[in-house]
């Protein structure tokens, strides 16, 4: 009869079938991809204000693309390429939902790594995590982006605003218990953000703060607020600005002949990006924080870090501003992303890549000494370390001890 | 003003909007969609440009109106999104005509200016802290992205795009009618000659207030659908370089004439992006240079070229 034969014949080569499956599954289990990522190579999207206000930071992408033509060049991560498409978004958090949008949709990366700016983020925030695609090393030091419980799939990098503001705090108290404070902030998230971590670590002594200018970042300049916050009388001016504004700041508190005690906050700590802009005479004496190496510092010339940094920028990057933080900050986040990469191996999903960003320890050449990053599946934050530094008219100095600055939540 | 009213043109037209998303990338399909948004304030204020001769910088404010009621009432009072939709274009009509009120006794420029003020102070607005309650403040608001209902089988993005394409026809079939009636020849009557406007009886003031309100309302309708497309309203989103896209869109379609707005939307959303990959670090200059050459070549917009086409087209048949 046919149809017993038949029905040998198809339980054969099912079983045939099978057999083969199972021979064949280990190796499927080695190589594990989502979209994104092949044999060849991982597509990595990224955002950043290449127009638009804060376009000083547009460096920071284009030190990203140049890495990763450094890590292509030298054979890629375990065979593959990194295909880094960046797109613009002017700053804007509507534009940057549509780039985002179609780096996942249509370009298909595997993840979003670095997009840039708190408000560009704070949009982008729950469409990452609904989809499920990485929104790796956040390019914004806002608290709310280290939170595993609710938006599992968003990570920060740097030291988080909060933890930044906390450091003032504890500065002040200690060496100018009686100053009066004036601050300058962007009025966003990222302001509000120190804003709060420097109430919180005045405790009762948050009548320090005499006067709180904010500006918009469609503000052409923060003149008025600087002579607003001279005519209030304060002695110490915090300046919580983005870099175009805070160097617009620093030159116009010496025009208009104030003489605070100054503190620029370290978004905008860049000695060429800032206070080359604002004139090194006027930023003499200017304090701030920092977590990486001051590429403009003599002191790290022999430094092996440096060196590497220094031969990466000569090879990649020449016509890069050295004299710009950026480049490290960009040199730093790429490093950080190809280690992830790298401990993903071959498994490529996206969860797989969350899962190792959550398990870093990584001691990176560029930081300062004592500073390191360190991500566990509860913590969020890769790096929560700064140290105190002063400008001396030439580079910045880094005094006192590398202070943590850990914030719940 | 040429017409698209040929049927069997506005058929075809219709039939590709409606198959379009079928077969193109959800991406492109909530661009389009988008699109659409943007034609729908372009016709507002086409309305009030293009019909009424008065010129607004403020259009942004309005937009920014509706989007932050639609988000509103939808994080808050768990408004279904449609129902949003007549909430945000009533605020708006109302804010609209209301501020027309003594704005419109002003003429050309200071109106513009007057309105250019509300565009620059809406986005401080939204931030001030006694209302970031309801507005979210700084952080904005994000807003849940509607299913396909009846068990569609449709993406939300292409439920989305027949949604804000259905909203689209009716606003657009309504724009055309009310040019078309007597109440829109008084509109024209007022931008060509108010003197003689006034003289046969116009109440140029309360038609000038109306046509305000009608076009707040476009584009607060326009800004509510914005903010169930884009999922995410703040107050950076809505500075006063929306008014300028919007005029750059309503310049480009044609001045006074209606489905001018689909190619201003168009160019809005897809000029920039091209002109950024041609080079990064100045896709400012490049959308400048494209929209100086634009005005060079086609002075008139799509509306110009549209006309000389279906002159063409007479001619050689």
């Amino acid at each position: 009869m046919r149809v017993p034969s038949d029905r040998w014949r198809v339980a054969a080569l099912a079983s045939f079938a099978s057999i083969a499956i199972a021979i064949t599954t280990p190796a499927l289990a080695q190589k594990k991809y989502d979209t994104g990522a092949t044999d060849a190579e991982i597509k990595v999207g990224n955002i950043m204000p290449y127009s638009g206000p804060a376009s000083a930071y547009a460096v920071i992408g284009k030190t990203e693309a140049a890495f990763f033509n450094k890590v292509n060049a030298e054979g890629g991560i375990n065979g593959r390429k990194i295909n880094f498409v960046s797109y613009d978004d002017g700053y804007s958090p509507p534009k940057a939902v549509e780039q985002a949008r179609k780096l996942v949709e249509s370009d298909g990366v595997l993840l979003i790594f670095q997009s840039l700016g708190t408000p560009s983020n704070s949009a982008i925030l729950k469409y990452m995590n609904a989809k499920k695609v990485p929104q790796l090393f956040v390019a914004t030091g806002a608290t709310k982006f280290g939170d595993p419980k609710d938006f599992p799939w968003t990570m920060g990098w740097q030291p988080n605003y909060q933890s930044e503001g906390r450091i003032y705090a504890k500065y002040l108290i200690d060496n100018h218990p009686n100053g009066k404070i004036g601050i300058l902030y962007q009025n966003d998230d990222y302001g509000k953000d120190v804003m709060k971590g420097l109430k919180d670590g005045l405790g009762d002594k948050t009548s320090m703060i005499i006067a709180e200018a904010p500006y918009e970042t469609s503000d052409p300049t923060v003149d008025s607020q600087i002579v607003k916050l001279k005519a209030s009388g304060a002695d110490i001016f915090l300046n919580v600005a983005t870099p175009k504004f805070a160097a617009q700041a620093i030159k116009k508190v010496a025009e208009v002949g104030w003489k605070p005690i100054q503190i620029v906050n370290n978004v905008s700590n860049s000695l060429g990006g800032v206070l080359a802009p604002a004139g090194f005479d006027n930023a003499t004496g200017v304090l701030s924080t920092a977590y990486y190496k001051d590429a403009t510092d003599p002191s790290w010339k022999d430094d092996p870090g440096f060196k590497a940094w220094s031969a990466f920028m000569d090879k990649y990057y020449p016509d890069g501003n050295r004299t710009d933080g950026n480049t490290v900050y960009g040199y730093l986040t790429a490093q950080t992303l190809v280690q992830v990469l790298k401990q993903c191996g071959d498994d490529l999903t996206r969860e797989n890549v969350m899962k190792q960003a959550a398990n870093l320890k990584l001691d990176l050449d560029m930081l300062l000494p004592g500073i390191s990053i360190h991500t566990t599946p509860t913590s969020y934050y890769p790096l929560q370390q700064l140290q105190m530094e002063k400008f001396d008219g030439t580079r910045w100095q880094r005094f006192g001890p590398v202070i943590s600055g850990e914030v719940g939540g | 003003m040429p017409r698209l009213n040929n049927p069997r043109v506005t058929l075809a037209i219709i039939a590709v909007a409606l198959v379009l998303p079928l077969v193109i990338q959800n991406f492109l399909t909530f661009q389009l969609t988008l699109v659409l948004v943007y034609a729908i304030a372009i016709i507002g204020l086409n309305l009030l440009t293009g019909f009424n001769g008065q010129f607004s910088l403020g259009h942004s404010a309005f937009y920014a109106i509706g989007a932050y009621v639609a988000a509103m009432l939808m994080d808050k009072a768990d408004f279904p999104y449609a129902m949003t939709l007549p909430v945000a274009g009533i605020a708006c009509f109302v804010f609209g005509f209301l501020f027309g009120l003594p704005a419109l006794r002003l003429e050309g420029v200071y109106l513009a200016l007057a309105t250019f003020a509300l565009a620059v102070a809406t986005p401080q607005i939204l931030k001030l802290s006694p209302l970031e309650h309801w507005t979210g403040g700084v952080q904005g608001i994000v807003v849940n992205k509607p299913e396909a209902p009846f068990g569609l089988p449709l993406t939300e993005d292409q439920w989305l795009y027949y949604f804000t394409l259905l909203i689209t026809i009716v606003m657009t079939v309504l724009a055309h009618n009310l040019v078309a009636s007597r109440t829109g020849r008084a509109m024209m009557a007022i931008r060509d000659n108010p003197i003689a406007a006034r003289s046969m009886g116009i109440n140029i003031a309360l038609y000038k207030s109306l046509t305000f309100g009608v076009s707040a309302l476009y584009t607060g309708v326009a800004g509510a659908l914005g903010a169930i497309v884009v999922q995410f309203v703040a107050p950076d989103s809505f500075t006063f370089f929306l008014s300028i896209s919007l005029l750059v869109g309503l310049v480009v379609g044609g001045v006074g004439w209606i489905p001018g707005a689909f190619f201003g939307g168009a160019f809005v959303l897809f000029v920039p992006n091209l002109a950024e990959s041609f080079s990064k670090g100045l896709s400012g200059a490049v959308y400048g240079v494209m929209i100086i050459v634009l005005i060079y070549v086609l002075p008139t917009g799509a509306a110009g070229l549209t006309r000389a086409a279906s002159r063409w087209w007479r001619a050689k048949a």
